[in-house]
C-alpha cells in the first residue's frame, strides 16, 4: 500500500547559512526502522532534486526516534540574502513530509499504520 | 551553602521580538529561581550594530528595558536571578539603561548587574589580520580581507564561563553581548551546582537543556506540528522551565495552569530545530551528543530528560560576522478569481519584460505565487481546484542600490496596465532593503579575553 509521510511523522525544519535541516520523527517508536529504511540519503535528495542547488547529508537519532536532513544550497543564499518566502527554511519540514513510501501490505497491517488493511 | 536539589530556569524570551508578557507570566506564574533571555539571531547583531552607528548610546535589545520593568518585584523581593545577552553590541549602555530602571526603587537600587564583554572583535580586526588570523569564511574558504570595508560587526560567541564568574560576584542581572544562547541557561546550572570545566556530560547537559528552551514557547507548543489540534489555550501558552538537578539530569515544564503542552513531542520537535551533526553539538564548553539524549514523561506536561554524554570542546571559538552585500526588495500583488493565477503570471512576464527593457542589472529575480507555490515550491501538487485568488510576488537582489530603487517604481503601474482584477497594493511602494550578510567563522581560544565587570 502506498502512504503519505505525513500520516508517519510529524517535522520540524530551520536554517544555518544555506542549508536547511529537516528533523523527521516518527509519530510511534515501532514505526521508526521502517522510516529509517525508507528515507535514505538518495530518496530525500531526488524529492527535493528541483527545490535544492547542494548535496544532502542524513543522521540518525535512533533515541529519539528521529532522522535528520541536511539540505545545502536550500534557501537562495540564506537568511538575509534570500528573496524566497521561507527564507529561514520553517517549512522544508512539511515538503518533505509530502512524500509517499511504498509498504508491503503485511507490514503495513503489523505496524499497525492508518489505512492499512 | 547548601546546594538546592532543584534549581529552575525560566525562558523567557526566545527572539527579540518575541512576546512583552512572558518575562512578567514567568516570575509571577509560579516558583523559579532564574529567568533567561535570549534576544540575539545570526543577523541581528548588525542591525544593532547599524543602530548604535546612528546612536553611541544604542546597539542592543531595547526590549529588555521593559522585561526588567516587569520583573522587578520579582528580582528585588524574591531574590530572581536574570540572564540575557540583551546586551547587543552595546552591553554597558544596555547596562546604563537597565540601572536607570533599577533606581527608581529602593530595593532596586540594591541590586548588581553584572557585564560580559570580550565578544566583541570589531575594534581588533586589523590587529587580527596583522597576527595572522584570516576569519576565512566556514562555508566558502574565502578571508575576511576580501570584505573588510564591507564589515559591520564581528562577534565571538562566549561560552558560559564569564556568565558564572558573573554570578559568583554576586550579580542579580547578568548582561552580555554575544553569548551562545545555551550557555544563558547552562550557566546557572553550572554554577549553582559547582559543576568543574571537565565535567563533560554535565556540562552537555546544560547545553541540552538550554537548547530545549532557548526558542521559547517553540518547545512548549508553539509551531508544534503533532496533533497540532489538540494543543490547548496556545493563547495563554505557558514558557517553559527548566528543572535542574545536580547530576546534570532535568525536567521541562511550564507553569500550571498555563496553555500550550510540554510533552515528548513537542521537546522533540524542539531537539531537532536548527540540528545539524547530532553527534557534535559544538559550543565553547563542550560538546554535546545528541544521539545519546533520553526522553520520557513525568506526569502532565513534564518531560524527564536524562543520560546525556559529551566531550571536550574544540579549541576554536564560532565568530558571527555581519558584512553588506547589494539590496533586496520584494513587491506583491493580488489577482481575484476569475483565472487569478493566469493573469499573475501574465503580470510577472509583463514585470520581467520591462525589467529587462530598462536594462537593470540584477543578481536574482525571484517570482513566487502566494497561494499556489511559494511553501513547497515545484513539490506542491495540482491543486484540482481554480485558485479563489493567487499573490504574486516578485524579489530582486542587486548590488546596485538605484536599480532596485527602480524595480519598486515598476509594481504598482502594473494595477492600470496590466491583467484585470488586481488588488492588495495598498501598502505603497516596496521598500529597498540594504542585505547584511552572514559571514561565519573560527578563531581560536586564546586570543579571545572575556571579561566581567559588576555595576
Amino acid at each position: 500500500m502506498r502512504v503519505q509521510l505525513v500520516d508517519l511523522a510529524h517535522a520540524r525544519s530551520g536554517d544555518k547559512g544555506d542549508t536547511a535541516n529537516v528533523g523527521i520523527i516518527a509519530m510511534r517508536p515501532e514505526w521508526y526502522p521502517l522510516l529509517a529504511k525508507e528515507l535514505t540519503r538518495e530518496r530525500v535528495k531526488a524529492h527535493f532534486h528541483n527545490v535544492i542547488t547542494g548535496d544532502v547529508q542524513r543522521y540518525e537519532l535512533p533515541n529519539l526516534h528521529a532522522l535528520n536532513f541536511l539540505l545545502h544550497g536550500a534557501l537562495d543564499g540564506g537568511g538575509t540574502l534570500s528573496l524566497k518566502t521561507d527564507a529561514q527554511g520553517k517549512v522544508f519540514s512539511t515538503a518533505l513530509l509530502r512524500m509517499h513510501l511504498d509498504v508491503p501490505d503485511a507490514e503495513a497491517k503489523r505496524l499497525g499504520l492508518p489505512g492499512a488493511p | 551553602m547548601k546546594k538546592p536539589d532543584v534549581v529552575r530556569i525560566a525562558a523567557a524570551q526566545g527572539f527579540w521580538g518575541d512576546s512583552l508578557d512572558a518575562p512578567r507570566r514567568q516570575v509571577e506564574g509560579g516558583p523559579v529561581d532564574y529567568v533567561m533571555l535570549d534576544y540575539l539571531a545570526e543577523v541581528t547583531m548588525s542591525i544593532l550594530q547599524k543602530q548604535k552607528e546612528r546612536d553611541p548610546r544604542m546597539g542592543y535589545a531595547r526590549d529588555f528595558v521593559g522585561a526588567i520593568e516587569s520583573m522587578l518585584p520579582a528580582i528585588a523581593e524574591k531574590g530572581v536571578r536574570v540572564i540575557a545577552n540583551a546586551g547587543g553590541v552595546n552591553p554597558g549602555a544596555c547596562a546604563a539603561a537597565i540601572r536607570q530602571v533599577l533606581q527608581t526603587s529602593a530595593k532596586g537600587s540594591a541590586l548588581r548587574i553584572g557585564v560580559v564583554t570580550g565578544d566583541d572583535l570589531l575594534p581588533r580586526l586589523d590587529e587580527l589580520f596583522a597576527a595572522g588570523h584570516t576569519l576565512a569564511n566556514m562555508e566558502s574558504g574565502e578571508p575576511l580581507s576580501s570584505v573588510r570595508d564591507r564589515v559591520l560587526s564581528a562577534n565571538a560567541y562566549l561560552g558560559s564561563t564569564p556568565i558564572v564568574e558573573a554570578l559568583h560576584k554576586g550579580a542579580n542581572i547578568v548582561i552580555t553581548g554575544r553569548s551562545t544562547d545555551t550557555a544563558l541557561t547552562m550557566a546557572p546550572l553550572r554554577f549553582t551546582y559547582g559543576w568543574k570545566d571537565d565535567d563533560w556530560d554535565r556540562l552537555a547537559a546544560g547545553i541540552i537543556a538550554g537548547h530545549i528552551i532557548e526558542c521559547g514557547a517553540q518547545c512548549s507548543g508553539g509551531n508544534c506540528l503533532y496533533d497540532w489540534r489538540s494543543i490547548p489555550n496556545l493563547a495563554d501558552v505557558g514558557y517553559p522551565i527548566v528543572e535542574g538537578r545536580a547530576d546534570g539530569t532535568f525536567v521541562v515544564t511550564k507553569h500550571e495552569g498555563t496553555g500550550g503542552c510540554v510533552s515528548v513531542h513537542s521537546v522533540t520537535e524542539q531537539l531537532l530545530y536548527e540540528m545539524g551533526d547530532p553527534h557534535s553539538y559544538i559550543t565553547p564548553d563542550v560538546i554535546a551528543d545528541f544521539t545519546t539524549i533520553q526522553l520520557e514523561p513525568d506526569g502532565p506536561n513534564r518531560v524527564r530528560v536524562h543520560g546525556i554524554k559529551g566531550r571536550p570542546p574544540t579549541d576554536s571559538l564560532k565568530v558571527s560576522i555581519a558584512y553588506r552585500s547589494g539590496f533586496k526588495a520584494v513587491g506583491t500583488l493580488v489577482y481575484s478569481w476569475p483565472d487569478a493565477l493566469e493573469k499573475a503570471q501574465h503580470a510577472d512576464r509583463i514585470l520581467r519584460e520591462r525589467l529587462e527593457r530598462l536594462g537593470l542589472s540584477f543578481d536574482k529575480v525571484l517570482t513566487e505565487f502566494v497561494g499556489v507555490n511559494s511553501t513547497h515550491g515545484p513539490l506542491t501538487p495540482e491543486a484540482g481546484y481554480e485558485a479563489p485568488e493567487v499573490q504574486l510576488r516578485v524579489g530582486v537582489r542587486s548590488e546596485s542600490r538605484s536599480d532596485v530603487e527602480r524595480f519598486t517604481r515598476e509594481i504598482a503601474p502594473l494595477v492600470l496596465n496590466g491583467p484585470p482584477s488586481v488588488t492588495g497594493f495598498a501598502g505603497g511602494r516596496p521598500k529597498v532593503e540594504e542585505i547584511v550578510a552572514y559571514w561565519p567563522a573560527l578563531i581560536h581560544k586564546s586570543v579571545v579575553r572575556p571579561a566581567v565587570e559588576i555595576v
